[in-house]
């Protein structure tokens, strides 16, 4: 499955429109990371527990969007969109939505594109200053 | 009378003493991380010269080998010194610019996240980049503690001509 926030996949056409997919997940952060959290707010600078949760959970949105295309019989989703809503008090709301599309390769000596590259792990791995590692 | 002063003095330590040592670590602490976290922003863009991140919405007319969605995001926090700073300065109303670095900082590291997933795969262009900002409110108290979580996505593309 491929994924473009433009209306097209660049190195393919669009063949089919399927229509529109989404996919929504609420998180409650819980009592352990909000604890850590509040410590690392008298200091300020990146509180991780929330990037990773809220990394984990648009990831989960993403791959329930995925599912929707992929039952569809889609092969791609373009013009893919975020949405972050906070519902109550402690819980947000993620939400990704796109079109699904059926899309073939341009060009004939190209095969299909490759597959999309794993989702990288929550908080997008890499820590402040050490070496890009994806 | 000694006493009496020596017990003053204690009881004005035992009311102001957290919020003060807690707006002195917040102060001292906050502003060495600063330091650090700008350098490590520096460092990383003038080291990252591909998945140059773009607006625009078509590629270049060249061959592409791929293309795939990126996202790079952050929570990012004041500390207690800010916070304490940008309540005052609300008074009067104007410029926070204690924050606004802060939120420049989330922004900066999230688009750099972004870059570095691109960069992993070898894409050279990120296009049709958008950041999204997310206000996450933790009360403690009256005060709430501002934070923000910046999200920066995008079509990252690679050519097959590298």
């Amino acid at each position: 499955m491929i994924l473009s926030n433009l209306e097209t996949i660049p190195g393919a056409r669009v063949t089919r429109h399927l229509g529109l997919v989404s996919g929504n997940t609420i998180r409650a952060k819980h009592i352990g990371r909000d604890i850590m959290a509040g410590l690392k707010n008298i200091v300020g600078g990146e509180l991780e527990g929330y990037t990773e949760l809220l990394a984990e959970s648009r990831n989960e949105a993403i791959s329930r969007m995925i599912q929707m295309a992929q039952s569809m019989g889609a092969n791609a989703v373009v013009n893919v969109r975020f949405s972050t809503s906070s519902v109550t008090q402690g819980a947000a709301e993620l939400f990704a939505y796109g079109t699904a599309v059926v899309i073939e390769p341009l060009a004939a000596q190209a095969p299909r594109p490759p597959a999309a590259p794993p989702r990288p792990g929550p908080g997008q791995g890499q820590g402040r200053g050490g070496p890009p590692s994806i | 009378m000694e006493n009496m002063g020596a017990e003053n003095i204690f009881s004005m330590v035992m009311t102001w003493g957290t919020p003060v040592a807690l707006i002195l670590i917040g102060y001292f602490v906050g502003r060495y991380m600063e330091r650090n976290h700008l350098a490590s922003l520096a460092r990383r863009e003038a080291a990252m010269t591909i998945a140059i991140p773009t607006s625009m919405k078509t590629p270049p007319d060249r061959p592409i080998a791929q293309s795939f969605l990126v996202t790079g995001s952050v929570v990012i926090a004041s500390d207690y010194f800010k916070t304490f700073g940008a309540n005052l300065k609300t008074l009067v109303g104007g410029r926070l610019g204690t924050l606004e670095t802060l939120v420049d900082r989330g922004r900066r590291e999230a688009m750099m996240r972004m870059r570095e997933q691109a960069a992993a795969y070898g894409a050279q262009l990120v296009l049709n980049v958008r950041m999204e900002t997310s206000t996450i409110t933790r009360s403690q108290g009256k005060a709430s503690m501002p934070s923000v979580e910046v999200l920066a996505y995008g079509t990252a593309v690679v050519f097959k001509d590298g």
